[in-house]
Formats: C-alpha cells, structure tokens, sequence
C-alpha cells in the first residue's frame, strides 16, 4: 500500500450489491488491486455500500486515515452519486473529491464471464482513482425557484395535481388543449369498481380547479416553446381563438340554439362522433370553463362569411367575438408537470375485428358514451337500427399484449370490459360474452367485481378472438356478427353469434408524444410513453430535472393511479417551491487565463452563456447561464476552457488507466 | 496469447442518453461484449476528438462515441457539433491510416437499452475482424525507422542502431 509521492491519500470501497455485483465479479481480487495503487490508503469492500453502515465505513475512514480522496465502486452514479456525495461530505470532505465506478449496470450486469468481468472493474476503478486524484473541492451554486408551475393537460391527473398545488397556495398555469379540462375520464360513464358515476367524481374537481383562485385554467391552449431549466423556465403558450369572450360567457347556450343551422349536423368530438353538435357547442354540459365555442371549421360566419349571425343576437353579453385573435402568452414557472395523457388504440388498424366495416362494432370508448344517461342516445345500449341488442360480445386486448400492435398489457381494460359487461347487461338483460387471455384485476378490489361478474351470469370465455364476420353458416346466425374464437379453456373452435360487438381498446403514447419529448428534453421509453427517471425509484421525475410525469402520459394506469401520480408530482414540486432555491451541479466551465480572445467558443454556447470581455479581451462565462456540457471545452483550441469534474486531465487520465496493461 | 488480442474499445457516453441507455441494458441484464470501457461525459458535444486520439494513442482499438439523437439533446445542439467533429476526425484518422470503423459514433437514446447491446457487439466482432491496432506499437516502429534514417544520415551503421532500440514488450 505504497502512497506514492503527490497521489493524494484515497479510499477506495467496493459494493457487493448482495450478490448482482459479487456474483460476476471477483470483488475480493479487485480490492486487492486497488490496495496496490498509488495512493490507496484504504481498500475495503462491504455487502451494501449504500447502506447506512457502509456509508458510515467512509465517514469513519476520512476521519481515521485522513482520506482527501473517496472513490465507490458499485452500482450507477445516475442512480447513488449523491447518496455517497453526502456520506463524504459528512465525512468533512468536499463531496467533489470522490468519484464513483459503476460496476453494476455496467459490467456486474452485462457479462456473464467472471475473469473478464473481474477485469473490467479492475480497469475502470483503476482509471477512477486516477482520474480522482485531479478532483478539487467545488461550490454548488444556489439559484432562487420561481414557485409557479405549469400542468400541461388537464385530465384527471393533472387536475388533480392542480388542485394540490392550489390548496398550497401557490399559483399553477393549467394549460389544456381541447376547449374542456376533464380529459378522458369526462367520457366514462362509471367508474370500477365500485361504479360510482365518473361525473360525480369528477365534476366537482373540475368545478373546484375553475373556482380557485391559484390557478390559471388556460383550456383551447397549447405549450409552444420551453426555454431554461428547473427554477426558472420561461414557456409560451398559444392560446387558440373560441371566439367566446371567456370572461363574459355564461354558458347559458341562448348562441346555439340561434344558430343558422337549426339541426345539430356536424360530429361531436366529444362524442366520438356518436352525436351531432352546431358550429357553436358546449362539449358536454359541465364543461369546464362552461363557456361554448365556436369552430371555424364549419361556422358559416367563417366559411362562406355570409351568415347573418343570430347567435351575436341571441347573447344578451355581447360575448360573441368573431375578431378574437390568437394570443401568445409568455409565462416563467419554476416547475412543469406533465399530464398529457393517453389514446386509444385504432381498432382500424386490425381489420379482422370489422371496425367501421360492420356498424355494430364499438369500441369500449363508444360504449361509455351510450350508456352514459347523458351521452348520444341517453343512456340506452341500441344497435344502429334502434333495436335492443339481444347478446353482446366484449373482446378484451384489442390493440394490446400483441406483437402485430402494441406489446404491453394497457392494465385496464380488463376491469373496463368487465365494467361494460356489467353496465350492458344492467341496460339492456342481453347475455354478454367476455372473450379474455388472461384477467388482470389487480387493484383493490378488481378481483372482487370480477367475482361478482361471474355470479352475475356474464359467459367468460379465454381466448382471443380470430376474427368478427357477418357470414351465416347456421339458421341462428342469421343477421348476427359471428365471433370465431378459440375457446383454450375447452379445447376446440367456437362460432358465437352476437348483436353486438365492444372492442376493449388499449392504451397508446399520444401521436405527438414525440414532439411533446422534444420541447421537454425528456425521454421516452421503447413503448412511446413517457420515460421516468427509474422505474422504481423515481417514477414521477423525468431525466430533466424540475419536469415531473403525472397519468397515463408515463404509461396505462387506473383513475387511482393516476390520481396518485398527481399528487406526488405536485409533492415534487412543492418540496422544491419549500426549499426556495436548487443546487446546481458545479460541472460548469471556467475560462483560464492564458485565453487568447480568439472567440471560437461564443456561437458555440447554446445558451449564451460566454462572452467576450472587452477590457480584458479574454473569454469571460455567465455561470448562471452556463449548463456545464462543455462543448465550448471540447472546442477551445487553445485547452484555455475547463470544465468541473470533466476537466482535461480527469478524462486523459482515465483514457490512460482503462488502457493501461496491467 | 489470446486474450491480449481481444479488441479494447473505449466508450464516451453522454450522461443523458447512451450513458442512461447503457445502464437500462444492465437493468434488463441484456449481455454483451465485456470489451468496453465507458467514459462518461455530460454531452457529446464534450468530447474533444484529442481524447479519441489519445485513446487509440494510449492502445485502444476502437473508439465508440454515443449521444443522443439529433434532437433530443439534453443540452439542445451539443450532439450537433459532436457530428460536425466527428466528420472531420473521420478524415483525419483516414489519412492517419487508422481504418473506418474504428471510430464509430451512434445515436443511443435513454430507451434503446437494446442498441446499446447490438454496436457494442458488432464493433467488438467487426474490431476483432480488423485485428489490433496497436498504436504503441506502430510509435515505436516509426521511432525505429526514424531512429535508423537518422543513424544512417550520419553514416553509422545499421548494427549499433539495431542495439539502440529494443523492442519494447508490453511492461
């Protein structure tokens, strides 16, 4: 344990992780490797360096042995760096005197060979306490935290999280893209299970986010632009003209009913189309803010602009304003919550199923909205020629848990297939078939409703369906949709005849996931949703720090869940708005005297951050607006920019010591 | 001696994306070449094209760098100049005579666990195909001829020279 002349006094630890890292690598061996090193004063290795005890070992050991330098061989810095930052810090050393050798999801995890293995760790804690002994103590730098925060859509999730942030006092920009908050929930008609009326839940949430006074509810309303970082965003969003002044409308609908078009002819979005709305609606009763809108895709005032406007007549507030423009507001938030949500899978897309070839297949969507008492057709269950359906088939996993589609199980449509056999039973007494591969009830109490669905007499059936056709081959399929299905339970192919047929639909990333990723620099995972920082450790953050995920945005969940995910973003957020200020990495850059002015690096920064001073003439860096990537660094030709912790000589040195023979 | 043939690749990963992804593979234990060794850098706009000359200098035998997607930079632009850099580096070690493929540069974002897997799999085979590439050792050969041109220039001969430089072995 030689301390060679200049190598600063180390320790160096490594974790076993249990058994993920001893399994592969001969930990007992690579200790005894670093034991040789320059400068190791210490070389130990413990089962759980994460451990309250293990982080006790390199607190003990600073004091004891003097140590000016700490490095952990273990698992991701991503994911214990700061744990073992702060064990050194309480230790009494600079928390940047240590660096930390992943030896877990990087080598204990990815290769199977010991020897070589063994050799990998060996290498790379060889090149840490190298690249180590070029540490210097660094500052985190403090920035204030703007305490308002934007929720970027506003079903239940982002309500939710809304309504926490209100109730805190503190301001939210709640920013929503259709002309309601409500979201996806708004459609249902009851919820698993314990079928209670979505309505009823919901409404009065809605109700209380456009009574606060906390929150700013911008509906109709796209985020355009996010420039900055955790703290101090500064965001534009686009509001689009409703041509409804928001301030003065009642919602007392006196506009529609005078509208030139006297019959409702143009599809309901909110309806799915089930329903016909004017050009100027309501999108459902307790829409939220209950002001209507008018669509200028079809209001005659906008097409032709001949109309003779008898809905400017029929308010008696003069809130018709056929000149509103759209208005860019700019906004600073410290916070974004990201609530975006989900959308169903396009049955179109398995032709099979006939969806939209034979006009009574729904899809589970379309069959809330019928049974709901105030959807399209009143709450009745009714085939397209009005008649009561006399046998129903569910299919569940349409568009999930499939190759040809999408992989993952969307986790509720289980519970909603069994919802809706419950519902269409209750609605029209027709025998319902529930076709399944597996029934996934796994929330509190879901086992039990499917219990309760079986004594109610709905014929289960496991298998998934082959295909849906109209071709009689029997007098009792006559007029029927006929479902080919292979019954795995019983062991051979079955022909089911059925009036009706609801597709279960899954869950998808919404189509503009990818461009809603981008404006965040955040991540998503190989299925499209929304990346979480882990998945289990952190799974409302994100990868960017001050951005949080809330709903079905991240991945299919239940109401519940998504209820809870908006709650802990909002707790992310307050505990940041509470702290008052963030610690900034200090892996920021420093320009170093022998700066020559030549200016390479100025259109380099991104952010702006590098100027020229004029008195000086040298390079001079913003550290408030430097993010610390060290592309200016990498581009200086004169080596006269550093960057903290990814300095030159820590790099080199570890570049020489992974190489090294030894 | 086999195993001292195996290829070494020396890895930079920017923190956001490939480094992620790298640990996403370790998360769902997905096997792979045990021939790298990953530097971890903020961005890829971080990496100078002098570190990946010092790797091969110091015997690396390929250089593998990993950013994020054109777009999806945590930093917005830095894998933008790390492309730009990265072309001219291309040239460079062309006429360096270090073959194509040795210096590779690859889009991994945090999701593509698997990606990660594949390049560091088909640069290990394809390194193994083009044998080492032992810098060091052409160094040294270069300092010989050069040692022997000069010993010949001043009229000596070649058996004192031959004496003078020892081939080295690997310490």
């Amino acid at each position: 344990m030689g301390l060679a002349k200049g190598s600063p006094r180390t320790g160096f630890y490594i974790c076993h992780c249990g058994t993920n890292i001893a399994d592969t690598v001969d930990v007992d061996a690579v200790r005894r490797h670093a034991e040789e090193l320059p400068g190791v004063v210490v070389s130990c290795d413990y089962k759980y360096m994460c451990s309250d005890p293990g982080q006790e070992l390199i607190i003990q050991d600073i004091k004891e042995h003097r140590l000016e330098r700490v490095v952990v061989a273990a698992c991701s810095p991503l994911l214990h760096e700061a744990t073992f930052r702060g064990a050194v810090e309480r230790g009494g050393l600079n928390p940047f005197l240590f660096h930390m050798v992943n030896i877990r999801e990087q080598d204990a995890w990815v290769h199977e060979d010991r020897a070589q293995a063994t050799r990998k760790a060996r290498d790379l804690i060889r090149a840490a306490i190298r690249r180590v002994a070029y540490h210097r103590p660094l500052e985190r730098m403090r920035v204030g935290v703007n305490p308002n925060t934007l929720i970027i859509g506003g079903g239940i999730a982002g309500i939710n999280a809304a309504l926490n942030l209100s109730m805190a006092g503190k301001r939210v920009y709640l920013v929503e893209r259709e002309p309601t908050i409500g979201g996806h929930m708004a459609k249902y008609d009851k919820t698993f299970p314990t079928l209670d009326c979505a309505a009823c839940i919901l409404t009065p949430k809605m109700s209380a986010v456009r009574d606060s006074r906390n929150i700013v509810l911008w509906t109709y309303s796209e985020v355009e632009k996010i420039d900055g970082y955790i703290g101090n965003f500064r965001v534009q969003v686009r509001r689009k003209p409703r041509y409804v002044d928001e301030e003065t409308c009642v919602g007392c609908m006196q506009c529609v009913d005078a509208c030139i078009y006297k019959d409702a002819r143009f599809p309901s979005e909110f309806e799915l189309g089930l329903k016909k709305r004017k050009p100027v609606y309501m999108p459902f009763p307790q829409a939220v803010p209950p002001v209507v809108a008018i669509d200028p895709k079809t209001c005659l005032h906008f097409k032709t602009g001949k109309c003779k406007e008898p809905c400017k007549e029929a308010c008696a507030r003069d809130s018709i304003r056929f000149d509103q423009r759209e208005v860019v507001e700019e906004i600073e938030v410290g916070q974004i919550i990201v609530a975006t949500g989900f959308q169903t899978f396009d049955p179109a897309r398995l032709p099979q199923y006939g969806y939209g070839e034979f006009p009574n297949v729904y899809t589970s969507l379309e069959i809330e909205r019928l049974v709901n008492a105030s959807g399209p057709t009143g709450g009745q269950v009714l085939l397209r020629n009005g008649q009561v359906p006399q046998s129903v088939g569910i299919l569940h996993c349409v568009g999930s848990r499939d190759e040809n589609t999408n992989r993952w199980c969307s986790t509720v449509c289980c519970m909603t297939a069994l919802k809706l056999a419950h519902l269409v039973k209750e609605h029209t007494g027709a025998t319902v078939y529930s076709f399944y591969i597996d029934m996934r009830c796994t929330g509190k109490g879901y086992e039990e409703f499917y219990d309760r669905m079986m004594r109610e007499g709905v014929q289960f059936v496991r298998g998934r369906v082959g295909e849906v056709r109209d071709w009689e081959m029997a007098p009792e399929e006559e007029g029927k949709l006929v479902l080919r299905v292979e019954d795995t339970l019983a062991g051979f192919v079955r022909r089911i005849p059925v009036d009706l047929v609801i597709l279960a639909v899954g869950m998808e990333p919404r189509a503009d996931a990818e461009a809603v990723q981008r404006m965040l620099h955040i991540s998503r995972s190989n299925d499209g949703f929304f990346l979480e920082r882990h998945p289990k450790l952190a799974p409302v953050e994100t990868t960017t720090d001050g951005v949080y995920l809330a709903g079905c945005c991240q991945g299919p969940k239940d109401i519940p869940s998504a209820v809870a995910q908006g709650s802990a973003a909002a707790a992310h957020v307050l505990a940041m708005i509470s702290k008052g200020h963030i610690e900034l990495e200090p892996n920021t850059v420093a320009v170093l005297d022998d700066c020559s002015g030549c200016k390479t690096c100025i259109p380099l920064c991104p952010y702006h951050a590098l100027t020229l001073n004029e008195e000086s003439k040298k390079a001079q860096v913003n550290l408030a607006l430097c993010k610390g990537c060290g592309t200016c660094a990498a581009a200086c030709p004169s080596g006269s920019i550093t960057q903290n912790l990814f300095e030159d000589e820590q790099i080199d040195a570890e570049i020489e010591e992974t190489l090294a023979h030894v | 001696m086999s195993e001292a043939r195996e290829p070494r690749i020396v890895g930079f990963f920017c923190s956001w994306c490939t480094y992620t992804a790298a640990d996403l593979a370790g998360v769902s234990r997905m096997k792979y070449a045990p021939n790298i060794r990953v530097i971890r850098v903020m961005c890829s706009g971080r990496i100078d094209p002098q570190f990946v000359l010092k790797a091969f200098a110091c015997g690396a035998d390929g250089v593998l760098i990993g950013g994020c997607h054109p777009g999806d930079c945590h930093y917005i632009e830095g894998n933008y100049k790390c492309l730009r850099r990265f072309r001219l580096l291309t040239r460079l070690l062309r006429d360096l005579g270090i073959e194509e493929g040795r210096c590779r540069l690859e889009w991994i974002s945090a999701a593509e666990g698997d990606k990660v897997r594949t390049v560091v799999n088909d640069m290990a085979a394809r390194l193994r195909a083009l044998g080492p590439l032992d810098a060091p050792g052409r160094f040294r050969d270069w300092g010989k001829d050069l040692e022997e041109l000069e010993h010949a220039m001043a009229g000596e001969g070649p058996g004192e020279s031959s004496r003078a430089i020892e081939p080295a072995r690997n310490e």
